[in-house]
């Protein structure tokens, strides 16, 4: 089998069970996104790919091969360290050449590789500076270009972009994305930032308290989150109770919602709708009527918060489709059923 | 990487050499200095193997007990003095330039270096009577004739003073520098002038230090062995001196050693006090 | 403003205290007759002259160079494995040792000298003048072991995994990554033991004092046959290589860091 497996891998820490029997499979040339809140393993799962760690329990298998107790340094996979961990000591073009240094590479060759992927990551020139010269986007493409050298079978990061600007961020991800696409080459990326998992994943792994919540396509971890942790997660969402009455229908905050069903022999589950999947209209237009508590106009978009029997419900609407209300007014609320997705709790 | 337990001999290997000269050439001596100390002296030679307590006897005489009260009252008039400068020069310090404090601490260091010897004659030069200070006097037109200012118990201390001072400071340092700044600050802002917040803040903030530093400087002094010597009359020589003259010059090693277990038995106590406030403060 | 000039004045009283000592022996080190006089009388430099002239000073010079570099090259090789050992494992009894490096320093000179002569008076080897360059060694060990111990401890542990991930082995990792980043702290290490050797008086005297004379027990005995400006002058070029020494640390390296101005 071409790519990475990953089987029923734990990790603990004493009585802590930092990674609990994940098993993932990743098919060559795949851009991953291991995605969670601080403290759900997904720091800990990258590790144990890089050999950094080693699994309690479990195995790891790149192209079939069994990889779990081989060291490190004889995995040859590129990574890149939230400190980004560029040698102080060496300059741009010697870190990025001492992969092929330390292997015993011509110095020409070494030169010739480094420039190459000075290159490629837009830093052409770069290769004399002192790396303590660089500005935090600069180092960030040293720390990818190094990691590069070799042509990995595998590119790990973790959290690489933490150090930057937003807004820096914002294109390093578009960059790095294309980068990858360039090369092929499958990709690890930890991450907390569900806009990062997003612009750059072919998968989205949403990991909590050690396992794994969801796997799936970034839209469809979006559309049609698993359970209410990813859905809480990923984005932002109205989570509400709903239940089934007498007739079989979806009950929300004491109203039935037409063409809502909870599935079958289920009394109780949580309801999530997207802040901009619900629409506002006059009392008495929606499923249920509430008092607007609090209008935030951010310009591209409008958040509206709606009291209603002791819930908050937030709508988003663009400024086209504006809805003219301010604190204080009625409002009925609209939840379209084919954009509630009914989650486990 | 990760750091990690040793699992096989080989990742021992790193310890061996500092293991063996350490164990061979610190424990083995400390050792031999111990066992002895209850030998018998040997007018003719080092001494012979014998196990007795006349060394120990001999030094709970009325006039060792006196050399041990005076090096002690010294040693605690040393420390006090260097903490009660060096403590608001030190704060001082740490509030100047980079620059400053680097040229400062280049300069200490110089002086804390320097041979206990150079500085006993240093001091002795600048107290005698031919190229001393008095000199200065007589040219200023404040004395008749220059005089020679030593041996007294007055340039005993400032000498060891000036050994220790340096050291005190360097001492501080660090728990100064990374005391919190904005802990004066919040007392200026409510009102304090800048020295009732050191007094009333950075001081107490830093009791334990204060405490611990004095012990350092307390067993720092208690080592000085040869400005009592230069400086000081016979009733000034310290347990130090004693040892050092026992060792040598009255070919007494078992004595001297006897003498010096005592005196580490004195320092390891206090070292273990500091260590006690050290982890108190850290508690805090 | 009063506070500026009280302050001013703290710090120059400082100064002066620490200075004044050397400036007088500065002052006794260029009188032009064999006369310790202050203020000078006529102007010489050839008390400092003697030192190399002088073979009697000539020999203590050398003498005392060679313990100096001898015996910070064994306090080095003893602290640099060890420092490293308890920086790579987990090892909590290999403290031990530590402790044992870092006790000479604390405890009173006099209690490591009488041991060392003790021990070399027991075994027989009393007197040779390479048991004083160990004995300094492990008198000083204290220097490079808690230089290197603040060196290790700066090192981003992320450095040396990701020299791993790019195919170092530990031993690759030691030469191409950990020695070239705690190098300023071997150095500042060796220095600050090579100057304090250079000083030492008590350990070596109990050593080898009846064997080889170094510059300061030289200018001990001198002080008791009677005193020459060429000990002002040996002392005044005893200031000078310290200073210059600590100087050059503190021009190339951080001398406030190895003093534990950060972390610690």
């Amino acid at each position: 089998m071409s790519g990475l497996a990953i089987q029923s891998v734990t990790k603990r820490f004493g009585d802590f069970n930092a990674v609990d029997d994940v098993s993932l499979s990743v098919p060559h040339g795949t851009f991953v996104c291991l995605l969670g809140p601080s403290g759900c393993g997904k720091t800990t799962l990258l590790r144990m790919i890089a050999g950094l760690e080693e699994p309690t329990a479990g195995a790891i298998l790149l192209d079939g091969a069994d990889i779990t107790g081989v060291p490190t340094h004889k995995r040859s996979f590129g990574m890149v360290f939230q400190s980004l961990a560029l040698f102080p000591h060496l300059s741009v073009g010697d870190n990025i050449a001492y992969a092929l240094r330390i292997r015993g590479a011509p110095k020409d060759e070494q030169k010739k590789r480094a420039d190459e992927l000075l290159k490629l990551v837009h830093l052409p020139g770069f290769a004399d500076r002192p790396v303590a010269k660089l500005s935090g986007g600069q180092r960030q493409r040293v720390a990818i270009a190094r990691a590069l050298a070799l042509s990995p079978k595998l590119f790990l990061l973790d959290e690489p972009m933490s150090a930057l600007d937003a807004k820096l961020r914002e294109s390093m991800q578009v960059e790095l994305r294309q980068l990858q696409q360039r090369l092929g080459i499958t990709t690890i990326v930890v991450t907390h930032d569900q806009r990062e998992a997003m612009t750059m994943a072919d998968l989205v792994v949403v990991m909590g308290e050690g396992r794994i919540r969801q796997a799936a396509a970034p839209i469809e971890i979006y559309r049609k989150p698993a359970d209410a942790f990813v859905a809480d997660f990923i984005g932002s969402t109205n989570l509400l109770q709903a239940s089934a009455d007498s007739a079989g229908r979806a009950t929300i905050l004491g109203s039935a919602v037409a063409g809502l069903a909870l599935p079958s022999g289920v009394a109780k589950a949580s309801v999530s709708i997207r802040p901009e999947d619900v629409r506002l209209g006059a009392p008495g237009s929606g499923a249920v009527d509430g008092t607007v508590t609090f209008v935030r106009d951010l310009g591209a978009t409008i958040e509206t918060y709606v009291e209603t029997a002791g819930t908050t419900i937030v709508a988003v609407t663009t400024p086209r489709e504006r809805v003219d209300v301010a604190a204080g007014d009625k409002v009925g609320v609209i939840l379209p059923a084919e954009s509630c997705v009914v989650v486990k709790s | 990487m990760k750091r990690e337990p040793p699992k096989t001999l080989a990742d021992y290997t790193p310890l061996f050499f500092p293991a063996v000269m350490l164990i061979v050439f610190f424990v083995i001596p400390f050792s031999t200095m111990i066992a002895v100390s209850f030998f018998r002296r040997d007018p003719a030679g080092f001494y012979k193997p014998d196990f007795v307590f006349d060394n120990y006897a001999r030094f709970l005489s009325l006039f060792f007990a006196n050399i041990l009260g005076f090096s002690l009252m010294l040693a605690v008039l040393v420390a006090i003095v260097c903490v009660v400068v060096a403590f608001p020069f030190t704060y001082l310090l740490t509030k100047q330039s980079r620059k400053v404090q680097t040229i400062w601490l280049v300069c200490l260091l110089s002086v804390l270096s320097l041979s206990e010897v150079i500085i006993g004659f240093a001091w002795s030069t600048l107290f005698s009577r031919t190229a001393g200070i008095t000199n200065l006097a007589v040219w200023l037109g404040l004395m008749d004739k220059p005089v020679a200012l030593l041996p007294s118990f007055g340039v005993v201390l400032t000498g060891m003073v000036y050994q220790a001072l340096p050291y005190t400071i360097l001492v501080l340092y660090p728990a100064l520098v990374r005391l919190d700044p904005t802990l004066t600050e919040a007392a200026r802002t409510l009102g304090s002038s800048p020295v009732r917040a050191f007094l009333n803040v950075v001081l107490p903030a830093l009791r334990n230090t204060v405490v611990a530093t004095l012990i350092m400087v307390f067993v720092f002094a208690l080592g000085s062995y040869l400005l009592p010597q230069l400086l000081g009359r016979p009733q000034h020589w310290t347990l130090s001196v004693h040892i050092t003259d026992q060792a040598i010059y009255q070919s007494n090693m078992p004595f001297a050693a006897a003498m010096a277990v005592f005196l580490v038995l004195i320092s390891l106590a206090l070292v273990g006090l500091t260590l006690l406030a050290g982890r108190r403060e850290n508690a805090l | 403003m009063t506070g500026t000039i009280l302050r001013r004045l703290g710090f120059f009283a400082v100064a002066l205290f620490m200075a004044l000592p050397l400036i007088v022996v500065a002052g006794v080190s260029v009188n032009e007759k064999q006369d310790l006089t202050f203020p000078p009388v006529g102007f010489s430099l050839s008390w400092y002259g003697q030192i190399f002239a002088d073979p009697e000073w000539r020999r203590a010079l050398i003498s005392s160079l060679l313990l100096a570099v001898s015996a910070a090259a064994i306090a080095v090789a003893i602290a640099l494995p060890l420092a490293w050992f308890l920086w790579r494992r987990i090892a909590p009894w290999a403290n031990i040792f530590q402790l044992l490096g870092v006790a000479p320093f604390i405890l009173p000179p006099v209690i490591t000298a009488l041991g060392l002569l003790t021990f070399w008076a027991t075994s027989g080897l009393y007197g040779q003048p390479w048991t004083a360059a160990i004995s300094h060694g492990i008198f000083f060990v204290t220097l490079p072991l808690v230089t290197l111990s603040l060196g290790f401890a700066s090192i981003d542990r992320a450095l040396v995994e990701a020299a791993s991930t790019m195919g170092a082995d530990d031993r690759t990792v030691l030469r191409t990554v950990v020695l070239p980043l705690i190098l300023p702290y071997l150095v500042s290490g060796y220095a600050f033991a090579f100057v304090l050797s250079l000083n030492e008086y008590i350990v070596a005297y109990m050593t080898v004092g009846f064997t080889v004379e170094t510059l300061p027990i030289k200018i001990f005995n001198a002080l008791r046959y009677g005193y020459t400006p060429t000990m002002a002058a040996v002392s005044i070029f005893f200031v000078a290589i310290a200073a210059i020494v600590f100087g050059l640390i503190g021009r190339f390296g951080d001398i406030r860091k190895l003093l534990g101005a950060m972390g610690g």
